[in-house]
């Protein structure tokens, strides 16, 4: 047919086209029958390519799933961003008038936007109910909670000298045994969470270059299985691509599974740490819900597998598929 | 068809597996070619489908010199010439149908097509009922007509065939060579390798000899 196709498109413009679309047709239905015959040759070797499979899963689901946690920190911790509270811990023998008084007269600093008293009395009422050790604390002599003061800047909040001034003035008051500025230790997890990210990102380099291996060796395993198999149709006239066609969708493949079971790795994973995650939230009083992959950072998580599939291949393909020549 | 022009083969061992050699194949031409082992009849084979390159000299094959097709257009010549092996190179893995098969995959033809093709080589060879089976469950001869209709599924101008008849009894082997001689008939150039020299010299057809890779006899200079 090639010969006739090239005949064809001497003669004329309008057969050239059907030649053309002859051509484009065999195309796609080469790709088409590499993609299935690879998929077959995979799965009618269940045991090995689940293997392949999971190896490149886990490989996969470790930064990812590391990616998923930070973004789930972020989430979290982008409520408590600003505006930044002061929490006042009173003195113990402060007595419940005088931190009235105190809080009173807060309001009246230019730096102070609003206060909530929260009692010592509440404070222990609240951490009855919520802790569940009510029965231990309702045993206790004494009270060891604190009457504290949570103080927040005025509307549009302050900036980080103003907010440290702020600390200062608020931790120099008679009343106030320790005053903690919230912001701190939110600026503490934002550089910790920079400094994971960047973990991440070279802990992902790391392992997608262990992916491009493992595919890249496995493929050259079945290069080298295919041997006799790659003579006879390079023997036949089977062009360099037509020989590489199914190897390369063999790598597709393996990405795409260890993709599959890395999605699945980490659903699983987020599944068991649903249930403690969220009574752990209701006893902080947040709105906090553990965010899994979705369905974008799913199918994000796909391309990349195939896209590994195809570089790691592509990699063994060059280098091994050429040195086969008939002899 | 087919011209060598004093081609010369030397192996990087430094062997003269070929030396000089001249010769014609004319268009529809049925030629055999024979020699004690060694003396150089896979060697030109091998040049014909460019599995090697000549260290010297030209090979034509209908007019295109060899020496102008790069390693990437090699696969397009090879379509056009079949080849039939001792060893029969079939896919074991695969049915007698797909590999008889193989040539049009590659060439890029529609399902519809491959198969009013296959079955038609097949038929040819006397296998058209066995298109099913895997090549392990035919007989050496029939695995050997297989590797026959593969070679001319894809209506090739020239074929090509290295002792089809290897380990066949001898009227197997006339078989065979019968049906090379059929499809000379339907206007197939044909080149066959062979040292049943009782069997080829039967047949009425050129035969050209080779000794320690010179053409000694039956060379038709170009
Ligand atoms: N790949 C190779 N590397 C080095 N020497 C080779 C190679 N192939 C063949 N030769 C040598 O070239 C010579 C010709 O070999 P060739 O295979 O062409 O002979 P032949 O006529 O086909 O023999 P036979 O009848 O045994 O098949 C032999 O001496 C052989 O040793
Ligand atoms: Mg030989």
């Amino acid at each position: 047919m090639k010969r006739r196709q090239t005949a064809e498109r001497r003669d004329g413009a309008s057969q050239s086209r059907t030649a053309w679309h002859a051509v484009l047709r065999s195309w796609v239905l080469h790709h088409q029958l590499s993609a299935t015959d690879s998929l077959h040759r995979l799965l009618g070797n269940p045991v090995s390519s689940l293997m392949t499979w999971f190896v490149i899963g886990i490989a996969l689901a470790m930064p990812v799933g590391m990616f998923v946690a930070l973004e789930n920190v972020r989430s979290v911790s982008a409520d408590w961003d600003s505006p930044a509270q002061v929490s006042l811990f009173l003195r113990p023998e402060i007595t419940l008038e005088a931190a009235q008084l105190l809080e009173q007269s807060l309001l009246q600093r230019p730096d102070v936007g609003a206060t909530r008293l929260i009692t010592r009395q509440a404070a222990l009422e609240e951490f009855q109910q919520l802790s569940g050790f009510g029965d231990v604390l309702a045993n206790l002599d004494d009270n060891p909670l604190p009457n504290l003061v949570v103080v927040s800047p005025p509307d549009g909040g302050l900036d980080g000298a103003a907010a440290e001034a702020m600390l200062a003035g608020l931790q120099a008051l008679p009343e106030v045994e320790n005053a903690i500025l919230d912001m701190e230790w939110v600026q503490r997890l934002n550089s910790l969470m920079q400094l994971s990210r960047r973990l991440v990102v070279s802990l992902g380099a790391l392992l997608s270059l262990g992916v491009l291996l493992v595919i890249g060796n496995t493929i050259r395993l079945a290069i080298e299985n295919r041997r006799q198999e790659i003579v006879i149709v390079k023997l036949v006239g089977g062009s360099d691509p037509f020989v590489r066609r199914p190897f390369l969708y063999t790598g597709i493949w393996y990405g795409f599974g260890g993709a599959l079971a890395s999605w699945l790795i980490i659903a699983v994973t987020l599944g068991w740490l649903r249930g403690p995650l969220s009574s752990l939230a209701v006893l902080y009083q947040s709105e906090f819900r553990l965010q899994g992959l979705g369905m974008e950072g799913g199918l994000a998580l796909l391309l990349l597998g195939g896209s590994l599939g195809l570089l790691g291949s592509w990699l063994a393909v060059a280098r091994h598929l050429r040195a086969i020549e008939p002899d | 068809m087919i011209t060598f022009d004093r081609v010369s083969k030397r192996y990087p061992e430094g062997h003269d597996a070929l030396r000089e050699v001249s010769f014609h194949v004319e268009r529809n031409e049925m030629v055999f070619l024979t020699g004690h082992s060694g003396a150089g009849k896979s060697t030109l084979l091998k040049l014909i489908m460019l599995m090697e390159r000549p260290s010297r000299g030209q090979v034509l094959i209908n007019d295109q010199n060899l020496k102008d097709v790069s390693r990437r257009k090699i696969p397009h010549l090879r379509r056009q010439i079949g080849v039939v092996f001792q060893n029969h190179q079939l896919l074991f893995d695969r049915s007698i149908f797909a590999n008889v098969a193989l040539p049009l995959e590659i060439a890029g033809y529609q399902h519809r097509e491959i198969g009013r093709r296959v079955r038609a080589a097949l038929d040819k060879v006397g296998l058209l009922e066995r298109e099913g089976d895997l090549p392990v469950t035919l007989s050496g001869g029939e695995q050997q007509r297989v590797g026959i209709a593969r070679a001319v599924v894809n209506k090739p101008q020239v074929l090509l065939a290295d002792e089809p008849t290897g380990n066949l009894d001898p009227a197997l082997s006339s078989e065979i060579m019968h049906l090379f001689e059929a499809f000379n008939q339907v206007g197939v150039t044909v080149l066959v390798a062979s040292h049943d020299l009782s069997l080829i010299s039967r047949m009425q057809h050129r035969i050209m000899t080779l000794r320690g890779g010179n053409l000694i006899v039956g060379a038709s200079e170009p």
